[in-house]
């Protein structure tokens, strides 16, 4: 059911619910807590990429006065990963090691100085083992696999799919054009490092507080490796630093700091330095890819093939998902009859990747973008027309059987080409400035769980005390993003009441009700979804009892603002409240949001990409480049976001304006780049986050498609508004330059070579041209949904 | 080579800080940096760190009236020095004109670089009450925020910049 | 959160007293702390025992102009009130201007900025890092890793004002237990990266002397990839002296190539007695370029470091010229 605002709480540029604390430095991140007799937590990290364990001998440190325990691999044997398919992690390293950082041995101390030489003085003899540094190398070194045994084990995951006939159309064809693209793996940096803190409670049940992303999870995986009924553990969130993906994964330090709590029987903080952050990572994938599209004279797609070979670090991670993500949005921008993706992820000695704001898609979404650019100009084309000319339809379902509602890319598409004069500008700005455009699409919430069940994903308690205070239980963790204000707004706006008059309690085990988290963009969408259902159900009582305690008919009684309007009598909210909850004893209402099922098909790999609506986004970026030294100055930034309907303009606008800088600080100079397995620079110094001076203009444009299903039409932001912009950058070199970097970052030391390689008669590209020397096993024919047939 | 802490045996030394207006005498350890007093030894926790390298300016404080990493000066150094915090100059009940303004740009997502930003913005606003958005992008260009692009905190500042204009 | 080692802390009030402190075992100077406290973090000094800070010892602050126009900085100095101040030359100022980020500048001074240790992208990485490389010639091993082939530190001079300084042929101050004397700042440096400063470790830099620029024009440039905090990957410093079209003296310097800011003769040579067109700037870069050979030890790449040599310092020295 299509619910409208017309409170005028939704729709308006509020600030956040927590602004002034967090201005005024009162907001309590994880760091912030301190316990009496707290302990200190310190963790040892391997300084082999790859090695067996030979011994660990922690006498000297135990012995360190003011040390309070030791752990080793032994006290945490089991093993966990975040999906059920990828259990391969253990909070402390058994028999091997398998990247620089793993987690090795854990103390805890009186302070943190006695903790540090705690850890120093721990000893652990290695027998180092052939290092796999590259997915070359994961392919070529095979005697020791870093997971299990068997020769091809280095190869993590494999995906093979065919939908509709691709031979056929290849064959209907009038211009086939292939390219190979590598996209660099970055990391989040969100400026708060991640940290835990742990203590048993006076009922003797194990309380853990984390800059997490992801409570519930959190909450599994704690008692399933300290073999802990989830009962007898409360996990609560703080408010993070900075999310971005980086705390949506398990990590050794929060289980080791809830088992150094067990141990001691004291409150144990951990917190990790920002080598430890670049180490734990579940950044960015490194992707290679290899595009082979057909067209038909006109522009029209008639089949692509899109390989992407994935470094998937370490350990599984997200991977699996990750790597089906290269593949599987492709097909929500544009209509292509017949898809064959194959991908394949790889482990390597190196921190695990992840998901990262895009989660999978950035990487294919640059390739394909800078792909069309390219067709474009072989085809005599205008960037714009050959988009347009294969752009979705709203309501139709893709070739691999992904559902579209609600699509506003079209919209978006003019809106920028407009605002930047796209069509003046483009092939015609004075020599070295240039425009580029791209367009995007992201998943507002994954279709399906982590973990397969039937229950909700996301649910919300309401509860009216007689004050008139309606207060929201949701477990939903804000990592910035604002999903607490979000929270607020849709109940308020449901109710009549103002955002800032709720209260909401969140992001804590013992108190709020399920949300699985703060990742693929869901917690809008499915809290939001949550929050409206109970809203409406607790206005349904209240308007009720209104309506029997003044005989009224119920269709004479609404909520007005902070009113129940009965007949002509505007009665208040708190008396309302008391006459309901003298009518029905404790006013509470739940809502719960579980995606509509039929939005998938029934192939393996089907699970992933999903979702009950997708946002979409378009990009044009000017740029300013010097061909002499390289660097790209990104002028301004056009941005427009299908984003459903702004529940808050303003920090809709903070999501696109954030996403931008993001975007520009991977596509110009962030990069998780290794010296064979040795991270490049694990510090804020040598991982370049654009500073103010990096940061352009935006004009942030606002799409409203009012999605049927979303919270008063509302689909995501969080996410989205980064994918357009590194294609749309690099278009715009190659607009400037007349050169195409076909790699992500654009960095100038590239720039320069494929201004080089143009001079020596070259096409005046920088970019990858070899695959691994893998081979894919043939392709699984999936059928296309009955109306593409 | 690992640094070996038993060379150097551990003591404290005394210290007198002026901190958010109030005189605070305290014993500290020589090693101990103004960000590890602030936050631990005060409990004022509005001071954050993210690098504790001096490269990501979450750490900022002023002393002096002068914005400085807290995470790279040794409490011993700020002996005397006055220092002021994000707590030092408004609360929620009571907030500075730029924590109001910071609040009402969105110019906090996860609030981490918050307060850095807003004391390293009042020292410039001390100084030069009328900034142009360039001057403010290039006081702030030592802070890192992850979160807002800073385009809504070059908005914040100038807003207050621009109310105080006469 | 990362933290200092367990160390002792001094704080002499005197320039004596700072010099006997300092020349104790383990001891280490600090002046704003911005360079010594991070690599102290990084545990890069494992022999440090005590922090020497300068910062109660009085005296040691401040810009002033003798009446001859000689500049006369205190070591002291913070590197932000060196870009402020309007008795200092443009090229000072714009080389302090470009130094690291606002709150650095704030703290960092002049006299730390000059001695600042050279870097590395094998030593100025956090702990574990480094261990897990095998320990490079700098942190107590057997070689190099930037280039093997030599026992050799080519760790990177990385300070913005040295390069300005030696271009204004600057001189410093120092004062140790024998007294003081005064050096020209180029021959403050060795291009060694392990011992890059040619003074005793207890001789403290107490001033820098700046002889008058006059007439003559001069500028820095920096290459580095953010407008802010990073250090620089090249600097460029020039004071051209230029008589109606023809140039009568040249200096030229180039930092961040080498562990040492290093002066490139050759162009100087070239460009003194001749008109500056563009031919000649041209010739003089391209010398500048041959002059250096930067190595794979700091961002970017050092093809490309070296190929930005030519272009920083042709667009130096024609904006000199056209200014
Ligand atoms: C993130 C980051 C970015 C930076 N970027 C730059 C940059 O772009 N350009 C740049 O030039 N620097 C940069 N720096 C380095 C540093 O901040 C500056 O060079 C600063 O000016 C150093 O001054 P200080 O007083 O803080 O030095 P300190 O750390 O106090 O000292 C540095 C060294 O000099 C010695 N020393 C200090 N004073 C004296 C003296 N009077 N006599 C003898 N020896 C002395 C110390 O013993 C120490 O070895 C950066 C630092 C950081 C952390
Ligand atoms: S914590 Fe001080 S600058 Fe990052
Ligand atoms: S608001 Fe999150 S880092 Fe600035």
């Amino acid at each position: 059911m299509r619910i409208d605002p017309h409170h005028g709480v939704v729709g308006r540029a509020a600030p956040r619910t927590d602004a002034l604390a967090q201005a005024s430095g009162g907001l309590v991140y994880v760091d912030d807590l301190s316990y009496p007799s707290m302990l200190h937590g310190k963790i040892l990290r391997s300084p082999q990429a790859h090695a067996r364990i030979v011994s660990i001998d922690t006498s000297a440190a135990a012995a360190l006065p003011g040390v309070h325990a030791v752990l080793t691999g032994a006290d945490l044997p089991i093993a966990y990963g975040l999906l059920p398919v990828a259990q391969d992690e253990h909070a402390l390293a058994i028999d091997k090691v398998r990247q620089v950082g793993d987690a090795v041995a854990a103390v805890a101390a009186d302070d943190p100085d006695i903790a540090q030489r705690a850890v120093e003085l721990i000893d652990v003899v290695y027998e180092p083992l052939p290092v796999v540094a590259t997915m070359n190398d994961a392919v070529e070194i095979v005697d020791e696999p870093i997971h299990g045994d068997g020769p091809r084990n280095n190869r993590h995951r494999e995906v093979s799919l065919d939908f509709g006939d691709v031979d056929a159309g290849f064959d209907r064809a009038d211009h086939i054009r292939e390219d190979v693209f590598f996209y660099q793996g970055n990391n989040h940096a969100a400026l708060e490092p991640h940290g835990a803190v742990a203590l048993v409670e006076d009922d003797g049940r194990l309380h853990l507080w984390s800059a997490t992303q992801v409570p519930h999870y959190l909450h599994r995986i704690v008692a399933k490796v300290l073999e802990i009924p989830e009962h007898r553990i409360r996990v609560t969130a703080n408010p993070t630093g900075g999310g971005f993906g980086a705390k949506t994964d398990v990590f050794a330090h929060e289980l080791v700091a809830a088992k150094l709590a067990l141990a001691t029987g004291r409150p144990v903080k951990l917190i990790l330095t920002r080598e430890e952050v670049f180490y734990a990572h579940r950044g960015r994938h490194p992707v290679l890819m290899w595009i082979r599209t057909g067209f038909t004279g006109a522009g029209e797609i008639t089949a692509m093939w899109f390989r992407t070979y994935v470094d998937g670090g370490a350990y599984g991670s997200y991977g699996p998902a990750s790597l089906l993500y290269t593949g599987q949005l492709q097909t929500t921008t544009y209509r292509i009859p017949a898809y064959r993706f194959q991908g394949v992820r790889f482990f390597t000695n190196k921190p695990a990747c992840g998901p990262k704001r895009g989660h999978g898609t950035p990487q294919p979404r640059f390739g394909l973008e800078v792909h069309l650019d390219k067709a474009a100009e072989d085809l005599g084309l205008d960037p714009v027309t050959i988009r347009e000319r294969n752009l979705v339809h709203p309501f139709s379902t893709t070739v691999n059987h992904l559902r579209i509602t609600s699509c506003g890319l079209a919209d978006c598409i003019e809106r920028v080409v407009e605002a930047s004069e796209f069509r003046a500008k483009h092939r015609n700005l004075p020599p070295n400035r240039g425009i580029g455009l791209a367009v995007g699409a992201y998943m507002s919430g994954a279709g399906l769980p982590i973990y397969f069940n039937d229950m909700p994903q996301s649910e919300v308690l309401l509860k009216v005390d007689r004050g008139g205070l309606v207060t929201v239980y949701s477990m939903a963790a804000d990592c910035g993003q604002g999903s607490t204000t979000m929270l607020a707004t849709v109940v308020g706006e449901a109710l009549g009441l103002d955002a800032a008059d709720l209260a909401v309690v969140t992001a804590d085990t013992d108190l709020t009700p399920i949300d699985l988290g703060s990742y693929s963009s869901r917690v809008t969408f499915m809290a939001g979804n949550a929050a409206l259902e109970a809203a409406m159900k607790l206005a349904d009582l209240i308007l009720t009892a209104v309506a029997d305690e003044l005989e009224l008919d119920t269709d004479d009684v609404r909520l007005g603002r902070g009113v129940v309007l009965a007949g002509d009598r505007e009665i208040p909210w708190p008396d309302a409240v008391r006459m309901a909850e003298a009518r029905w004893g404790l006013l509470t209402a739940a809502g719960s949001y579980k995606p509509p099922k039929g939005i998938r098909g029934d192939y393996k790999g089907a699970g992933v990409g999903p979702s009950p609506a997708y946002s979409y986004s378009a990009c044009v970026a000017e740029v300013d480049c010097d061909p002499e030294t390289g660097f790209v100055a990104v002028e301004q930034v056009w941005l427009a976001h299908d984003i459903g309907r702004a529940i808050n303009p303003l920090l809709v606008r903070g999501q696109i304006e954030g996403s931008v800088h993001m975007a520009l600080g991977e596509t110009l100079m962030e990069e998780q780049a290794f010296r064979g397995a040795l991270h490049d620079g694990p510090s804020l110094l040598d991982y370049k986050i654009p500073t103010a001076l990096e940061m352009p203009p935006v004009e942030a444009i606002l799409v409203e498609s009012i999605d049927p299903e979303g919270p008063f039409g509302a689909k995501e932001v969080g996410q989205g508004p980064l994918l357009p912009v590194m294609p749309a950058v690099a278009n715009a070199v190659h607009d400037a330059l007349g050169i195409r970097v076909d790699e992500i970052p654009l960095r100038p030391d590239k720039i320069l070579a494929a201004l080089r390689d143009r001079e020596r008669d070259g096409q005046g590209r920088y970019g990858p041209t070899d695959l691994p020397a893998y081979e894919f096993r043939p392709p699984l024919p999936v059928d296309p949904p009955p109306e593409l047939r | 080579m690992r640094y070996d802490a038993d060379m150097v045996e551990p003591q404290v030394e005394p210290v007198r800080l002026e901190v958010n207006g109030i005189e605070r005498r305290l014993f500290v350890a020589p090693h101990r940096t103004l960000l590890e007093t602030l936050r631990e030894d005060l409990g004022l926790t509005g001071t954050k760190h993210g690098c504790e390298l001096g490269e990501c300016g979450a750490c900022t404080v002023l002393v002096d009236g002068v914005a400085v990493l807290s995470c790279l000066a040794l409490t011993l150094d700020a002996d005397g020095a006055e220092i002021v915090t994000i707590e030092g100059i408004g609360s929620v009940s009571h907030p500075h004109p730029l924590q109001r303004s910071f609040a009402d740009h969105g110019a906090a997502q996860c609030g981490y670089c918050t307060p850095a930003m807003i004391l390293t913005a009042k020292a410039l606003l001390d100084r030069d009450p009328h900034p142009t958005d360039r001057e403010i992008t290039e006081a702030i260009a030592g802070n890192m925020c992850r979160c807002t692009g800073y385009l809504p905190i070059v908005r914040a500042i100038a807003a207050v910049a621009a109310e105080d204009r006469p | 959160m990362l933290r200092l080692p367990v160390l002792r802390h001094a704080a002499p009030t005197s320039l004596d007293e700072a010099i006997a402190r300092l020349s104790e075992d383990g001891a280490m100077l600090a002046a704003g702390g911005t360079d010594l406290v991070p690599n102290l973090k990084r545990r890069q000094y494992p022999e440090a025992k005590t922090i020497v800070s300068l910062r109660r010892v009085t005296g040691l602050d401040g810009v002033s102009v003798d009446d001859d126009g000689t500049l006369r900085i205190g070591a002291m100095t913070t590197v932000a009130r060196l870009a402020d101040d309007g008795a200092v030359p443009e090229v000072l100022r714009e080389a302090a201007g470009a130094v690291a980020s606002p709150q650095l500048r704030n703290r960092g001074t002049v006299g730390g900025n000059l001695c600042v240790d050279t870097r590395c992208h094998w030593l100025n990485v956090p702990e574990t890092w480094r261990e897990a490389a095998e320990p490079c010639l700098k942190a107590g091993g057997e070689m190099c890793w930037v280039a093997p082939a030599k026992k050799v530190c080519w760790a990177v001079s990385s300070s913005d004002l040295a390069p300005a300084m030696v271009a204004l042929d600057a001189s410093v101050r120092l004062a140790g237990p024998d007294g003081e004397r005064t050096t020209p700042v180029a021959e403050l440096y060795r291009d060694d990266g392990m011992d890059h400063l040619a003074k005793a470790p207890n001789e403290i830099l107490v001033e820098v002397i700046v002889p008058p620029l006059g007439e003559r024009r001069a500028g820095y440039r920096k290459l580095r990839r953010r407008g802010s905090i990073d250090f620089p990957i090249l600097g460029v410093a020039a004071v051209l002296e230029i008589d109606g079209d023809v140039c009568t003296d040249a200096r030229l310097v180039l930092g961040a190539v080498a562990s040492a800011p290093v002066r490139v003769t050759a162009a100087e040579d070239l460009l003194t007695g001749r008109a500056l067109d563009a031919n000649v700037i041209q010739e003089a870069a391209e010398l500048a370029g041959k002059a250096v050979r930067p190595m794979s030890n700091t961002d970017l790449t050092s093809r490309y470091r070296k190929k930005m040599v030519p272009v920083f310092v042709r667009r130096l020295l024609r904006d000199l010229v056209d200014a």
